[in-house]
């Protein structure tokens, strides 16, 4: 109230990057809907999914009286909507997604935001619910929840690296976890744990920056982490690249076999590849453990 | 301090040295510092050790770097020189003379002369001894004095063209005085008179050391000519091999430039002094002469000035009547020709057509009536020099010509008929000529016994008349007659140019007369007693250097001395203008003999060169730069600052910034290579920015639109301006109109028909919905026409229903902008498209429609903001809405228009298009 041209000007820097992350994960899922996996599947726009019998229970509404002319049994046209499932977002927003090792190169963030609101569109076009975990945003379907969607990905985190939150998650669900995976490893597992005992399938895609992946340093270096909490100090960096990799390798390995033990996918993305391949591989993913 | 060929100024500091190995541990023990890096992987490196600490050290090379730095420092600061100056033994005390030949053979190396004296006096200056400069070319009592007052004064110092003579080294000698100093002498390498008795004046004063040098002297001696070619001798003091020289003929070329006209090489026998060689020019050329040089020979000897005895006249032969053929020795030129054959330049034709080549010498034989354009045309040659000669004859004789009044082209007046004597028909005999008078340019010439004359014209007596004979015969009668007009003149022989009325054509005294008269000019080089009397104006003079220089503030010169004395400050070398001709005056005469100096074995004689002394403080000072400045790079480069990559980007952007910076036309080139490297909408920019911002909004909008709804996938537009970027590149411009927007140039309007006839297309927008009508008296309507006058626009008619803009990508009936309905304008169909029975469209253009005419403002409807907003209201509520989306359909065909051309046209889409419009 004090200052309200800092406020609204501050808002309206803040919603004019909706708009273009909505706009660019729209035009991104829609190279999807072109592609392979485009009308396989009954949409929407084909909201015809199956004929079966009438059941006790079902509406007289539903009853499609076209086709239960042609026999002597009634039967109600069944949408595909309507058996949809909730689709569980979490996004790393730590600071350790902050971090894009060439200016050409988009944040970690920024590509894992773009990518769960486009698989999210793809979702919500085939009828699914999404939302985000940790009661920030139930599931929902429709453009509104695009929106919301799209503004809850908004948001920063100000811790150096975070972990999955599984509140909110549904029994039975599908969730979607997206961060590098580089903070501590056990609250990962208790989550994934906890979200396979509850019967919820899900997909982790790790995103890394590919200075991560080859750790291209040399000499006398300080590292530290993004937010500032860790540093590592170290006379010659180009020694390390082996055991480092090893590291990353080891923890690449443990994320694998956990996601192996709990029936869950794994992927590794970097910013470095375009962001269209991890979206035809989260789809198909979908796809896969639809098919389940 | 000096070690081998270096000296050091300040040596104390070389102890400095010592120093560096101390340095080197320090630098040792000091690891590099540490770069801060942000990386989130950070996690996984805790808990990992070095596994050795060697880099903690700087390594071995960077440290050898850094030392030689240091050391380079060091000792660029010790003032190391390399060739230091000796210390000359402890003789050179007291006053020192030094006496300069300074003549035109010292010019060839005056440069290294005048820096050795330099640092000769800047060395007498450091040690206070009073100087002296002697030039013996110009000898005045030496004064002692300061060094560096002399020095001040050296640039100043320049030879002369001249070298000393007897007279003037007497005049040195007296001047000497009875103190002892040292003298140098500066030789120009010639032997002089008098040389011996100065040098020992010199050497009864003091120590006498001799500067020379050893360059040989070359001379050229002025060009004779015979035979019509040109003989050039070079000559040389000393014998020293084989030796190639160059002469070169200077002159002016037609537009009065001066340049080498031809050169002659010649070459110098092992053992010969002399060389000699023929150069043959044309007359043409020969006439533009001003002088020969020895090429590279920077001094007065190396020039030989030409005058008038180079040249050959030119000589025009008219006579008063035609030619009979098989009668040549009738003609009244014969004998003419004859005599000027081997000395002149013969001239034929019309004296009209004569005139403008401006011939030396115009001979009339017999010629009596002039017309008025002819005769005015002469005497205007005259005045300006020229020399007319006249002879009698018949027709002259018949004349009436110069009877009452004396003509202006006429020396005398003449009375009618003439006379015969000796003849068949008379009493008296022929008569012989009279000798020449000493006011007669022919005096002296010996007149044959029988030369005889037995007609002639016969003068006038007037007043005047006894001034101007300068011929007669033996009773008194004039031969030859002369009068001056303006700086020419006029010459009458009373006689024929042929043997019919004397004999003189066929003596040699014929001959000899026209030489006298500079009608021929086989003129030598004139005796000393010849010129007695006369005073010659200097025109141009050479100095030491052989440069010739204007000389019209120098007093005249009696024709003897010219020819006979010997140069000096009052007789310079150079061109002198006399009573009727010019005669040049060389420094080398024209049998020279060069003497070389021979000088006794007891004096020291050294060369002109001295080793120069070199600070190299500067440059090992540079050279510690250089290896700090690649010290910095390497430790970069350690440490890890320094990424390969990136590095080289870098360097690469900050080079191509630097070379690309006065680089205006780099904009364009990116404009270019954006638009050649994707599909790129342009508008023209009219200079309105609210308009040119409208125009890029809307186009921004028809892009994004296509982006959606197509596969054209365009970049953001961009604004052309007409006058300097090329238009090759864009499918289709959009050009909006305002009434205020500046006319193109001419070549912009050029490479616009261009951009339409090779296939582009422009939209041209009147935003005004075309209240008028169209072409009517709206403002943007009226600006169009203006516009468009110059452009190459096919027949235009109104959008037709059945053109391919209506189907290209939509189906489309109506082309709406901001405003709608309006009829928009396209190339119009051939006139022979018909309809087909069955076919809903005529089978139209080939080609894409050039341009595209309305006024429906569809920018407007188009434009939208970066977040895809609309800008601008359309309509209103749903009904605009739609609008809008006819407008971004309109905008989707016109490109696909362009880009697909005929395409829609073609009968294959035929079924489809049919079974989409229901038929």
């Amino acid at each position: 109230m004090n200052q309200p041209v800092p406020l609204r000007s501050r808002a309206e820097a803040e919603a004019a990057r909706l708009p273009s992350l909505l706009a660019r994960a729209e035009h991104l899922a829609g190279t999807v809907l072109l592609g392979e996996h485009g009308r396989r599947r009954s949409g929407l726009g084909d909201d015809f999914w199956q004929y079966r019998p009438v059941q006790p229970g079902d509406s007289r509404r539903t009853i499609d009286w076209r086709r239960s002319a042609r026999s002597d049994m009634q039967f109600v046209r069944q949408r595909e909507w309507q058996i949809a499932q909730s689709v569980m977002l979490w996004v790393d927003s730590a600071a350790s997604m902050r971090f894009a090792s060439e200016p050409d190169l988009p944040q970690k963030s920024d590509r894992a935001r773009l990518l769960a609101l486009a698989v999210s569109i793809l979702l919500v076009r085939g009828g699914e619910r999404v939302g985000m975990t940790g009661q920030s945003l139930p599931p929902g379907r429709g453009e509104p929840q695009l929106r919301r969607l799209t503004e809850a990905l908004g948001h920063d985190g100000a811790d150096d690296y975070a972990a999955p939150d599984t509140n909110g998650l549904m029994s039975h669900g599908r969730a979607l976890f997206i961060s590098d995976f580089m903070g501590d490893i056990d609250p990962v597992r208790t989550a994934l744990t906890e979200a396979a005992d509850r019967g919820i399938q899900g997909i982790m895609l790790q995103i890394l920056d590919p200075a991560e992946e080859a750790f291209p340093y040399r000499g006398r270096t300080i590292f530290e982490s993004v937010g500032g909490t860790l540093a590592h100090e170290t006379l010659k960096a180009s020694e390390l690249r082996d055991r480092y990799l090893e590291r990353l390798a080891s923890r690449k390995d443990e994320l694998s076999a956990l996601t192996l033990a709990t029936g869950w996918q794994y992927h590794c993305h970097h910013t470095s590849q375009s962001a269209q391949s991890a979206l035809m591989w989260l789809y198909g993913a979908f796809e896969r453990g639809r098919f389940r | 301090m000096i070690l081998g060929p270096i000296g050091f100024t300040a040596p104390w500091l070389l102890l400095a040295l010592a120093a560096l190995p101390i340095l080197w541990l320090i630098l040792r023990a000091v690891p590099p510092a540490p770069v801060r890096r942000m990386f989130p992987g950070v996690v996984l490196l805790l808990g990992l050790r070095d596994d050795d600490s060697v880099t903690d050290r700087t390594p071995w090379w960077l440290l050898l770097l850094r030392m030689l730095a240091a050391a380079a420092i060091i000792i660029g600061l010790a003032g190391p020189v390399l060739n230091p100056e000796e210390k000359s033994a402890g003789t050179d005390r007291g006053p020192l003379l030094i006496a300069l030949d300074a003549s035109w053979a010292s010019a060839r190396d005056w440069a290294a002369q005048r820096e050795l004296l330099d640092g000769m006096l800047a060395e007498a200056g450091r040690k206070s001894r009073p100087v002296a400069i002697l030039r013996l070319n110009d000898p005045e009592t030496p004064v002692f004095q300061a060094a560096e007052a002399w020095r001040s004064r050296l640039t100043g110092l320049e030879p002369d063209a001249w070298v000393a003579a007897p007279d003037m080294i007497e005049t040195a000698i007296s001047g000497l005085g009875d103190d002892t100093f040292e003298t140098r002498w500066f030789s120009d390498g010639l032997a002089h008179d008098g040389r011996d008795v100065l040098l020992d004046a010199f050497e009864a004063r003091g120590p006498v050391s001799i500067y020379e040098s050893p360059r040989p002297v070359l001379a050229l001696a002025p060009a004779q000519v015979s035979e019509g070619l040109i003989q050039l001798s070079a000559h040389r003091a000393r014998t020293a091999g084989i030796r190639d020289i160059l002469v070169e003929a200077h002159g002016r070329d037609p537009s009065g430039v001066p340049r080498v006209l031809a050169s002659l090489p010649l070459q110098f026998a092992e053992n010969a002094l002399e060389v000699q060689g023929d150069l043959s020019l044309p007359a043409e050329l020969r006439a533009r002469l001003t002088h020969f040089e020895i090429a590279g020979q920077r001094h007065a000897g190396a020039v030989s000035l030409t005058d008038d005895s180079l040249k050959r006249r030119e000589v025009a032969l008219i006579a008063g009547r035609e030619d009979r053929e098989g009668l040549e020795l009738l003609s009244p030129l014969h004998y003419l020709e004859q005599a000027l054959q081997p000395t002149a330049d013969i001239l034929d034709g019309a004296l009209i057509d004569v005139l403008p080549a401006n011939p030396d010498v115009i001979v009339l034989a017999d010629v009596a009536t002039l017309s008025g354009a002819e005769q005015s045309a002469l005497l205007e040659w005259t005045q300006k020099g020229g020399m007319l000669l006249r002879f009698a004859g018949p027709r002259l004789a018949a004349s009436d010509i110069s009877r009452d009044t004396e003509a202006p082209l006429m020396p005398v007046r003449l009375r009618v008929g003439g006379r015969m004597v000796g003849g068949a028909m008379s009493w008296g005999e022929p008569k012989a000529l009279a000798p020449f008078s000493e006011d007669s340019p022919f005096h002296r010439l010996a007149i044959p016994r029988d030369v005889t004359v037995s007609a002639q014209v016969m003068a006038q007596p007037d007043p005047t008349l006894a001034d101007r004979v300068i011929a007669q015969l033996s009773d008194g009668t004039p031969l030859v007659t002369r009068k001056r007009i303006g700086e020419g003149q006029v010459v009458l022989f009373h006689v024929t140019a042929n043997a019919e009325w004397s004999s003189l054509p066929l003596s040699g005294l014929f001959v000899q007369m026209l030489e006298r008269l500079a009608v021929s000019s086989a003129l030598t080089a004139p005796e000393a007693k010849d010129l007695e009397g006369t005073i010659w104006k200097p025109v141009q003079v050479l100095d030491g250097f052989g440069k010739l220089s204007d000389a019209a503030t120098l007093p005249g010169v009696s024709g003897d001395r010219l020819v006979a004395a010997a140069l000096g400050p009052d007789l310079r070398p150079g061109i002198y203008d006399g009573p009727d001709r010019r005669l040049a005056r060389n420094v080398i005469p024209a049998d020279p003999t060069l003497t070389p100096t021979s000088w006794p074995a007891r004096l020291p004689v050294t060369g002109l060169t001295r080793p120069v002394e070199a600070p190299l403080g500067g440059w090992l000072l540079a050279l510690s730069l250089v290896l700090l400045m690649a010290d910095i790079l390497a430790s970069l480069g350690l440490s890890g600052r320094l990424m390969p990559a990136r590095a080289t980007r870098a360097a690469v952007i900050v080079l191509g910034g630097l070379m690309l910076l006065p680089d205006a036309g780099k904009a364009q080139d990116e404009k270019a290579q954006l638009a050649t490297s994707e599909v790129v909408l342009a508008h023209i920019l009219t200079g309105d920015a609210a308009l040119d911002e409208a125009a890029r909004a809307g186009l921004f909008g028809l892009g994004q639109t296509l982006f959606f709804r197509t596969s054209v996938e365009p970049v953001d537009p961009i604004g052309i301006n007409l006058e300097s970027d090329e238009l090759a590149f864009y499918p289709l411009l959009y050009w909006p109109i305002t009434p205020d927007q500046p006319t193109p140039s001419a070549e912009a309007y050029t490479k616009l028909n261009t951009y339409l006839r090779t296939g582009g297309m422009i939209l041209f927008d009147t935003r005004d919905a075309n209240i008028a009508g169209f072409g009517a008296s709206s403002p943007n309507g009226i600006k169009l026409k203006q516009l468009a006058a110059s452009l190459d626009i096919p027949p235009l008619e109104r959008l037709p229903d059945d053109h391919v803009l209506t189907r290209t990508f939509y189906l489309l009936q109506d082309f709406p902008g901001r405003h709608s309905g309006r009829p928009v304008w396209v190339e119009a169909a051939p006139p022979d498209a018909e309809k087909i029975e069955g076919m809903p469209f005529r089978n139209l253009n080939d080609g894409v429609t050039p341009v595209v005419i309305g006024g429906n403002d569809w920018a407007s409807a188009w434009a939208m903001d970066e977040r895809l907003n609309p800008i601008y209201p359309v309509g209103r509520g749903f009904a605009g809405e739609r609008q809008r989306e006819l407008a971004y359909r309109f905008g989707i065909n016109l490109v696909m228009h362009v880009l697909t051309g005929n395409y829609k046209s073609d009968q294959v889409h035929v079924p489809a298009l049919l079974q989409r419009l229901g038929q």
